[in-house]
């Protein structure tokens, strides 16, 4: 019989497995949802290089803002997808009456829909690093940026999902109640790329990037949850 | 099934034997009132079918009574406890089917269970396929237990929802439609599914049109007029 206290030895640790390779599969499965992000980063920096011209100084100046603020449009744009099949399936209603806890379910849900568009991002930096001039002793810290960076786009870009997922096009709502949360990162984030160029200390940055990783691992998913459970009732 | 207007008798009633009591309860969908003042409360062995005509507010009730929705007044108590407190005590205890099957097209239906099976019977190891394909038998699905859903028919992807019922050792169902696109045979073993739960002690709430044969239900009609003459049975 199942009590009315719920077995959590392993349950936990399975549900959250379960989750993340059920979200992985899917994801592969639906071919072009994955690729998507990375293709749009790329073509938006050609776009940048044709549009600046061959001049390598001053692509390299902005090499660093250009970047993030493409990576930054490449996960957000993807951020619709996040949450709007299981709503429009009913998968979303089996997800919240589960007894087991929402915050691991959440954190598996992000982890999955990172892993299929933050990290092709970071894993293809140091192409657009030389599309951009970036030099090559700064590629490794701009990739370490984007790490820290693309989770904490992809946790407070959930937030706006899960808030944005039971209307119609959520689209462009989204976008105008992120982008404000994401400034923080924009500014960290070219800082610590910039400073990995000029040579100057690493540490303050990157700690800061750290802190706000953590922060939104740890804060992100309350307020998705909240979120969430609001679809429910529109 | 009792239905009285407000019973107050239940109000301080807390014991281990499970028990589903609504204290007037009032819902509404954007500005209409579709559910006004119900109290009804459910025993061991118990089931009840809610009906009414389209747009009467069956599927606003059960999303309520499976915690789904918080917009409703009035209180909803299982086994003594106040659900808006008592969330996860509901959540492990109970089974909801939705209109929405919660069935992911790109997965065979093997994989559906499992992931399934991980969230909500925690008791039960998700990768043991044993079971799992002893409730797609049970629906009929034995031959497809690896084709991608978006290969079934409707009414396939409906039975791999109701493969649950053959998974669940929760105490209380909460049944959306369930003989939606499911054929003739396909209910009649529906039917003695729920009729094995009710007797083993358990609840059920299911909303459907379709005329049903299980010993120990009662039928509730969410009709307003029929309500604000008394109501019930």
């Amino acid at each position: 019989m199942n009590g009315s206290k719920p077995n959590t030895d392993i349950g936990i640790f399975a549900a959250f497995n379960a989750l993340l390779l059920r979200d992985l599969r899917v994801y592969f499965r639906s071919r072009g949802t994955w690729l998507n992000p990375l293709v749009f980063v790329l073509m938006v920096i050609t776009l940048f290089t044709l549009g600046i011209g061959p001049d390598p100084s001053a692509l390299s100046t902005h090499a660093s803002g250009i970047i993030w603020v493409v990576a930054l449009l490449g996960i957000m744009l993807s951020l619709d997808a996040l949450f709007r099949a299981d709503f429009d399936d009913g998968s979303l209603e089996q997800l919240l009456l589960s007894p087991q806890p929402l915050y691991l379910a959440v954190l598996a849900k992000v982890l999955a829909h990172w892993v299929i568009t933050g990290l092709p991002i970071v894993l293809a930096s140091p192409l657009y690093s030389l599309m951009l001039g970036i030099p090559a002793n700064a590629i490794a810290f701009l990739a370490l940026g984007l790490l820290l960076g693309s989770g904490i786009l992809s946790f407070i870009g959930a937030i706006g999902a899960s808030l944005t997922v039971s209307l119609r096009s959520g689209g462009l709502l989204i976008a105008l109640l992120t982008l404000p949360l994401y400034v923080p990162v924009i500014i960290f984030g070219s800082q610590f790329v910039q400073s990995a160029i000029e040579g100057w200390p690493l540490m303050p940055t990157l700690s800061m990037l750290l802190g706000l990783l953590i922060g939104a691992i740890v804060l992100a998913p309350i307020a998705i949850i909240g979120g969430l459970r609001l679809s429910q009732d529109s | 099934m009792s239905t009285e207007a407000s019973n107050h008798s239940t109000q301080t009633h807390i014991s281990d034997e499970p028990s589903l009591v609504l204290d007037s309860v009032s819902c509404e969908r954007g500005e209409r009132l579709l559910v006004e003042c119900l109290s009804m409360s459910l025993a061991a062995g118990q089931g009840v079918r809610i009906e009414g005509p389209n747009g009467s507010g069956k599927t606003t009730l059960l999303r309520v009574l499976a915690g789904l929705s918080q917009q409703y007044s009035g209180a909803v108590r299982w086994c003594g406890e106040d659900i808006r407190q008592a969330r996860a005590v509901l959540a492990a205890d109970t089974l909801y089917i939705g209109h929405l099957a919660g069935v992911k097209a790109l997965l065979t239906p093997l994989e559906n269970l499992a992931w399934w099976v991980s969230l909500h019977i925690p008791s039960l190891d998700p990768l043991s396929k044993e079971s799992l394909l002893n409730a797609l038998t049970q629906v009929g699905l034995q031959r497809f237990a690896n084709t991608p859903c978006h290969q079934l028919s409707a009414g396939q992807q409906r039975r791999i929802a109701l493969a649950r019922l053959y998974l669940s050792q929760h105490r209380l169902w909460i049944l959306d439609e369930p003989f939606t696109a499911i054929d003739t045979d396909g209910v009649a073993l529906l039917e003695q599914r729920i009729a094995e739960h009710l007797a083993q002690g358990n609840m059920a709430i299911i909303t459907t049109h379709q005329a049903m044969q299980i010993e120990g239900f009662s039928s509730y009609c969410l009709d307003k007029v029929e309500q604000k003459e008394g109501g019930g049975q």
